[in-house]
This record gives C-alpha cells, structure tokens and sequence, in this order.
C-alpha cells in the first residue's frame, strides 16, 4: 500500500532542500518577471513609427487631410513619397518601408459620388506582431480622416457603411498573428522551463550524491518518492502561473474573459505534465550534466514547435505531430482560448484530454524506469 | 547465539555485464553475532551486503533474512534491516534533526520526535541538531549515519565499511556502540579492510573474487590460514629484512616493534629462507604461533584488488 506518511517525509523533505537552495530557489520566481520583461516589453507587441511609404495620384482636400492624419498618428511615419506603385512594391519588398498606402485616381470624386473607392494599404507581414497593430488603426485612421468632409455629404451616405474601402493586403505572411499571444503564451513556456529542469535532476541528484542508497534500503516506493518529490513544485507552478497573470492584467492590459475552472484544472494537469517529463528525464539521465542536456531536448520543439512563435496551422504535418506529442501546445490553445476569446470547458474539452493522456503516460513510464534496486 | 539464523543464504550469485561478481555465496549469520566481511576492493562485499538488504535482486541463490525471503520479500526485510552505507549518503543539506526524522518517518514510526530526541542524545548529538549534515566531520557523519540506520531499531545491521576514514578513537567509540546492540541481540554483518575491525569480529569471512574462502570462528582464522611462522631479532633489522627479501620463501613480513615476524604456509620454504639471515649479529631466530596479525596480513596483502582479470589468490580453494 501507498503510504500517505511516507510521501510527507518525501514532500517535507523536498521543501526544506528547496528552501536552503536559494539560487534555484530564486530562479524559479525571476524566470516569470524576466521572461514577462523580456517577451513583454523588449519585444513590442504594438510597434509605433513604421516606417511608410505612400503613392497620391489624386491631390484634393480629402487626400491631404488623411496624410495630415496618418502623419498624426503613433503608428505611421511617412518616409517616402512614390510615383508608381512598382516603386512602392521595390521599397517595400527591400524592407525600406513596412508600408505602402496608396490613394487612387478620381479618390475624391468617387468618394463624393458614393462610389466606395478603394485605398490599398499594403503591408509586409512578414512580421505579423508588426503589421497586425498598424493595420487596425489604419481604417480608423481614415474615417477619422474624412469625419469632417462626411458631415458636408449627402445624409445617404453618412452613417452605416464607411464612404471608402480600405483594402488590405497583408503579404507574405497572409494569416497573420496577434500580439495578445505571446503573454498568455508565455505562461506555458515559462512552466515548461522551469519545472521540467527542476525535476529533472530530481532523482539524478540523490543518485549522483549518493543518496539514493540510504533512500532506497528504507521501505518507500517508487511511487511515493515520485509523488513526495514533484507536489513541492506544483505549489511553485501555482506561484508562477499567478505572477504571470497578474502581470498579463495589471501591466499587460489582457482580459482573461473565460470560466477559470476549467483553465485551472488543464493549468493543474499541465504542470503535473511538466513534472512528470522532467521526473522521466531524471530516470534515464545518468548525471545532472546529462539531465540538463535532455532538459533543452524537450525546450527547442516547446517554443519552436508549440504554436508559441510561429502558427501551428502553417507547419508542415510532421512537426505538428511532434507539436501534439508535447503538452504545451494544448495549454497554450487552452489558455489562449479561455483567456482572450472565453472558452469554458465544452470548447477546451478537445485540449485537456490530450494532457491527461501525456500525464498518464509520463507517470507510468517515469514508474517503470524507476527501481528501487540499485540495478 | 541460538535459534535459526538471521542471514541464511545459499548459492547468492550477481552478474554485472556479463562478469560474476559474487559467486554461489553461502552465508549463516546466528543471531547477536558481530560477522565480518573481510576481502580487497571488489572482491564483492558491497554487493552482498546489498544483495542481503534487498538493494540488488540477485542474479540465483535463494535464502532467507529475518526469515523472509530474499527474494521476494525484501519490503518486509527492509523494515527490519538497517543498512550503513559505505560513502555518507544522507543529505548534507538538511539539518541532522531533519535528516534523523526524514528516516523515521519513511520507516513510518510513531513519535518520530521522541524517536530522534532519543537517537541525538544517545550520540551526545543534541545540541548540535540544528547543523547542516553536510558541515560534519567525517567522524560525526560516520555517528549520524549509524543513528540513522537505528533508528527503527532494527534487528539486523549491515554495515559497509562502516569507519573507513575515521579517526581511531571514533573509531573505538563506534565499536562500542555495536558491541552494545549486540549485546540487546542486534545481529551485524560488517565489511571492513581494518584489522583492529576484524578483530572485533566473533566470525570473519575471507571473499576474494566474490567466493568466500574461508568462513570461521575469528580466533581460528589462524589455524584455518594454516601460517608458520618465526621471530627475529636483532639490531641490524634493515639488513634482514633485505636478505629475507631477495631470499623469498615466505608469504607475510611484517615487523613488530624491534622484531620481525617472517610467516609462510610452506614450513620447507620457511625453514630455507632463514638461512639468509645467518650470521647476522646478535640474531635470535624463534619458531612461534603463528597469530591473528599474520593471518590478517596474510589475507590481506595476498588478494590484490579484484578489479583486474586473471590474478591468482594465494588463499587456499
């Protein structure tokens, strides 16, 4: 039989280790602060001043009143001003300029006459968290542009539709991202780091002091030293799970708009996820040295591979079925999920099952590894 | 000493890649005895020892420990069996209070708190309970270690290498602790490469290459080695010592103060080899007994290390 005592002495234990490790101790709290630092302010989520490139062939009062506009805003610095729209394309394909606004002939006259004419807002989405912010401000942008000139038109046409149509061609990366991801994306990167380098050493550590030998002459299971040795870091996946969000709220401005039951049960089973992939890794690996090693193994597909920096869809099929096999893209849906577009539990459903059957998996694999010989 | 045994084990074999480590052991510890495990560096006394604790599944053999089962009931010998590690492996960074209550509560004890109070006074450790393990000296490591093994009051304890590294006087210390569990019954099997160890021994058992080769009573190991032996005096030692040298003949040369013991198992050889010293000034040459200090030597010095393939023991088959 499992015994309940047992696993105390083993949890007690742990605390008290990790407690007197103050280094490791300390990294754990400042892997959240510095990766939210890092990720949420170095790398802007809404980048200002792009530089913009536009092409007038029309020149009425309309068309200079929206260049005033766009010069005004935070979003777009107007650095060039082309002839032909191939020049355009040239800059912007140079990356000289992120964009390229042209305003078409007869813009006046049509937008007068109701015709709906066409501006094309060209961008190089080829950085999507770039391009994704100046965009939704180019349209309002313009209608602010045009308020005062739509107050003189016919009563038809104000109101309702916008009197324009701004065409937006996002090229070379045609799906586009929003910068809301990273901070909750976040989240699992920083638990998938943390807990899974600390259990990796878990048992490779008695084994490399020597203490498994003391430990193992005594009557604990497998399953005890295992459960003993992972609960303490569930708390620390609890404490960094909630510096993280209240970061995402207080500093970041991110709602979280869905059911936190749910969220905190995957939350729950995702860090139980990590601890058991470092628990496993702790059962192979031979020397701290070597544990660390495999620890980097498994972070390289997490961020590259998780849909945390590059969309999941656009992958080809044989990462994302390396991508399925970690536990950290179903978290990352989950919390993306719930926190940005208020999923519950039917619609994360089809992400948390998945985690419980990595988790299974892990803990029986981790189970057959360990023996409580020294064989 | 009565009643059945508390080690009986027969024919106990482990392999390791290939290479038979240990090797159709057969071992009979009666309970109270002090056992000792005698023999060089991986002659295979760790690996028994942890064959006898349930630490290694053994490869063949079959036997019983407490009279359970070694091989299938090695949870339930656990609970009765402490085991001393060779290296220190408790943590060195909890205190020694909570390395003590670690232990006890693995071995799910009640009052664990009364338990370790009582284990720290009795190794005059309690006003030292809150220092990091780890901070010890090697001597106070060595007592942690052993009040950790007993503090589930074991019947049985294994001790491997028990005071390697530690002064004499703990040492001496450490030995009166367990003549006292022995004298309350505990049963101890402990390997050692000190002869003042040996010596606190009731029985020895001599393993080399993971055979035991010879098993008796410590005071017989003499006779059982079968040594002859002479005394020889005189002031110009050095010059014996290198006459006997090159004469060769014999198997043990060890000096004793102002004296040397010269033994071998070849009474001939022996008798041939005190020519060498003839004319020597003063000399005195003295058949004598030989004792437990040549036995020992003798065993010692006689098995190399056991890492190395294809060496010959000089011990009898």
């Amino acid at each position: 039989m499992i015994s309940l005592s047992r696993i105390k002495a083993v949890f007690l234990k742990e605390l008290v280790q990790m407690r007197r490790d103050r280094p490791t101790f300390a990294i754990m709290i400042m892997v959240p602060i510095m990766q939210l630092t890092l990720f949420g302010f170095a790398i802007d989520t809404d980048p200002r001043n792009m530089p913009t490139a536009v092409e007038l062939r029309d020149d009425g009062p309309l068309t200079r009143s929206l260049l005033a506009s766009l010069r005004q805003s935070d979003y777009f610095k107007i650095v060039r001003r082309v002839s032909t729209e191939a020049e355009g394309e040239r800059l912007l394909q140079a990356g000289e300029v992120s964009y390229l606004i042209v305003i078409p002939e007869h813009f006046e006259r049509d937008f007068v006459r109701g015709e709906r004419p066409q501006i094309l807002i060209a961008a190089d989405a080829s950085d999507p968290v770039a391009a994704s912010g100046p965009i939704a401000a180019a349209n309002e942008i313009a209608r602010r542009a045009f308020a005062p000139e739509l107050d003189r038109l016919p009563r038809k046409l104000r109101g309702g539709v916008p009197p324009f149509e701004a065409v937006i061609h996002r090229q070379y990366n045609p799906a586009g991202e929003t910068s809301m991801n990273i901070v909750p994306g976040l989240l699992g990167i920083i638990l998938t780091m943390t807990l899974i380098m600390i259990t990796s050493i878990a048992l490779t550590r008695e084994v490399e002091r020597g203490t498994i030998e003391a430990l193992l002459s005594t009557p604990v299971r497998a399953s005890e030293i295992m459960i003993g040795k992972t609960t303490p870091y569930i708390l620390i996946g609890f404490v960094q799970t909630a510096i993280v969000l209240l970061a995402a709220r207080v500093i970041f401005g991110i709602p979280f708009l869905g059911d936190p039951a749910p969220f905190f049960a995957a939350l729950f089973m995702f860090i139980f996820a990590n601890l058991m992939l470092g628990y496993l890794i702790s059962t192979v690996a031979k020397t701290q040295m070597q544990a660390m090693q495999m620890t980097f193994f498994i972070f390289l597909p997490s961020i590259l591979l998780s849909g945390f920096m590059f969309p999941f869809a656009a992958m080809p099929k044989w990462a994302q079925g390396i991508g399925e096999a970690l536990p950290i893209t179903h978290f990352l849906r989950v919390v993306r999920e719930v926190m940005l577009k208020g999923a519950g539990f039917a619609e994360i459903r089809g992400d948390v099952w998945p985690i419980a059957v990595i988790v299974t998996v892990l803990s029986i694999l981790s189970l057959l590894r360990f023996r409580r010989t020294l064989d | 000493m009565n009643g059945a045994p508390v080690i009986d084990v027969k024919g106990l074999t482990k392999k390791f890649g290939g290479r038979t480590v240990v090797d159709h052991f057969d071992l009979a510890v009666p309970k109270g005895a002090i056992y000792g495990f005698l023999g060089p560096n991986g002659s295979g006394k760790t690996t028994t020892i942890r064959m006898v604790c349930g630490l290694l599944k053994p490869d063949g053999g079959s036997g019983a420990v407490l009279g359970l089962d070694v091989l299938k009931e090695s949870d339930r010998i656990k609970e009765r069996v402490g085991y001393m590690t060779q290296r220190f492996s408790l943590y060195g960074d909890l205190s020694i209070r909570e390395n003590l209550e670690f232990i006890a509560r693995l071995y799910s004890l009640d009052n664990v708190k009364d338990r370790v109070d009582a284990a720290l006074k009795s190794l005059g450790l309690s006003d030292r309970a809150k220092q990091l393990a780890g901070t010890l000296s090697g001597g106070w490591k060595q007592r942690l270690a052993l009040a950790a093994c007993m503090i589930h009051e074991p019947e049985l304890l294994l001790l491997d290498e028990p005071t390697a590294g530690v002064d004499p006087k703990a040492r001496r210390d450490f030995w009166d602790a367990i003549r006292d569990y022995a004298a309350e019954g505990v049963t101890t099997l402990v390997s050692t490469h000190y002869m003042d160890e040996a010596v606190q021994c009731d029985r020895i058992a001599f393993i080399a290459y993971g055979k035991k080769l010879i098993d008796a009573r410590t005071a017989d190991i003499p006779d059982e080695v079968g040594l002859f032996a002479r005394r020889i005096e005189t002031p110009a030692l050095d010059e014996a010592t290198r006459r006997l040298k090159s004469a060769g003949g014999f198997d043990v040369l060890a000096r004793f103060g102002a004296a040397i013991h010269v033994a071998g198992r070849d009474p001939d050889a022996l008798a041939a080899a005190m020519k060498s010293v003839d004319g020597l000034p003063e000399i005195e040459v003295e058949t004598i007994e030989a004792g437990l200090e040549e036995a020992f030597i003798y065993l010692m010095t006689g098995a190399t290390d056991n890492f190395a393939n294809g060496l010959e023991t000089r011990v009898g088959q």
